[in-house]
């Protein structure tokens, strides 16, 4: 078969366009498909609201901290410099230093305020993350893949709250009674707070909320309108770890 | 001419130092040559997948399964058989097998220096199945298994499982 210039130069340029379109139309379809399937889904953003009033009724109570550390294996180290928490407790003065009069007669300055990771709505700890060890979920938990961590501790230097910790020694002999279900940690890993995701991924709410005797702790889902923590924020007064920063926290607290 | 003695004693001596450690090898793993002795679970006779297939790339699928844990929140598995799973290490893999005496004693005979899996995630408190153990029946039986290995890999939804398919997750 013989064929001309002018034919070959046609049937190819027909060619190269018709696969530029197909490659067009695969694209608008993919992204179109991907858009309604996150539609789909009702929208989820875990948050907690800790009630500071029901939280300092049983004075020196650490329950949330205690099923914390048992369901997460966190092991317990005597010298502060290699202290591993997800959940911790500070002085309200120390949490809120610009939150009081300065003539409070009552020491709430010295009372603890429960502490744990905020899960922001804009986290600089995974902006910084070299390896993606940690981001954000789509329900709003910031989540740590502890095999991906290579320990070079930036998300620690970027997290305003201080809720990372760094396993500077191999965790599992300070461990004191190992939980199988949930892996421990090794030396030279980051963690934190995880909200309790591998709780939460069986319907369960986090153990610090279900350890509270009190209930000062209030687990839900902060885009669902009647959820109990947004009842509660519609009507009370709430404050933010420090909300100036712009990390937009999803942990509140009910002065 | 005269020399012959010598260059053929040199070469022998070289052949011999050249082959060292072969010679030394064999002599390590001569007690541990044939199949590893194996403890396989006694109530459980199926695993997630066929046994060749595990054989050959349970790394990857143990790979997979953290990458759906962890980054992806899917922990729901459905085995061929319709069987469904939790991905979990401890929960599933240990639920029925042993570690010291089915992963360990295979990755020694293989010689692969451990993965790092034991050093963060924890053998159960209690096995689910296969509270007692025996040793390896037959390789007939394991070998039964295996044409069900393919098979698998060829159903629908099963080809990125392969070891052959794309890269590592």
């Amino acid at each position: 078969m013989k064929i001309t210039r002018k034919d070959f130069l046609r049937l190819s340029g027909l060619s190269f366009l018709a696969a530029g379109a197909a490659g067009a139309a695969r694209a608008i379809a993919g992204r179109g498909s991907s858009a309604e399937g996150r539609q789909a889904a009702a929208p989820v953003r875990w948050g907690m609201v800790v009630n500071l009033e029901k939280c300092r009724k049983e004075e020196g109570c650490d329950a949330c901290i205690g099923a914390c550390n048992t369901a997460h294996n966190i092991p317990h180290f005597s010298d502060p410099r290699h202290e591993v928490k997800w959940i911790w407790t500070e002085p309200f003065g120390t949490v809120f230093p610009f939150s009081q009069s300065g003539y409070a007669e009552r020491s709430d300055v010295h009372l603890p305020v429960p502490l744990m990771c905020n899960h922001c709505a804009d986290p600089p700890c995974v902006h910084v993350c070299p390896t993606q060890a940690t981001w954000k979920r789509d329900d709003g938990i910031v989540m740590m893949d502890w095999h991906r961590c290579i320990g070079c501790r930036y998300c620690m230097a970027a997290c305003p709250y201080g809720s990372r910790s760094f396993n500077w020694l191999d965790p599992r002999p300070a461990i004191a009674s190992i939980n199988p279900d949930f892996p421990t940690r090794s030396k030279g890993v980051v963690e934190k707070c995880n909200f309790c995701e591998e709780r939460l991924a069986t319907g369960i709410s986090p153990a610090c909320v279900e350890a509270c005797p009190e209930k000062a702790l209030v687990f839900g889902n902060l885009a669902d309108p009647d959820s109990e923590p947004r009842q509660l924020l519609r009507t009370r007064f709430a404050i933010q770890r420090e909300p100036e920063l712009g990390t937009g926290p999803s942990v509140y607290y009910l002065v | 001419m005269r020399d012959r003695i010598w260059i053929f004693a040199g070469l022998a001596l070289f052949v011999g130092v050249a082959t060292l450690p072969f010679w030394s090898a064999h002599g390590r793993t001569a007690g541990i040559a044939g199949v590893p002795n194996l403890q396989l679970p006694v109530r459980a006779r199926e695993c997630v997948a066929p046994v060749e297939y595990m054989r050959q790339s349970h790394m990857q699928l143990l790979l997979r399964w953290r990458r759906d844990v962890v980054r992806l929140d899917e922990r729901r598995y459905v085995a061929p058989g319709g069987t469904v799973y939790q991905r979990s290490l401890t929960g599933t893999c240990l639920g029925c097998h042993n570690k010291e005496q089915f992963c360990d004693r295979c990755h020694a005979y293989a010689g692969v220096s451990g993965p790092y899996c034991w050093n963060c995630h924890n053998q159960p408190a209690t096995r689910v199945a296969g509270a007692s153990w025996q040793a390896e029946p037959e390789l007939s039986a394991v070998q039964q298994a295996a044409g069900s290995a393919a098979r698998f890999l060829n159903q629908p939804g099963n080809e990125q499982l392969s070891p052959f398919h794309g890269s590592r997750p």
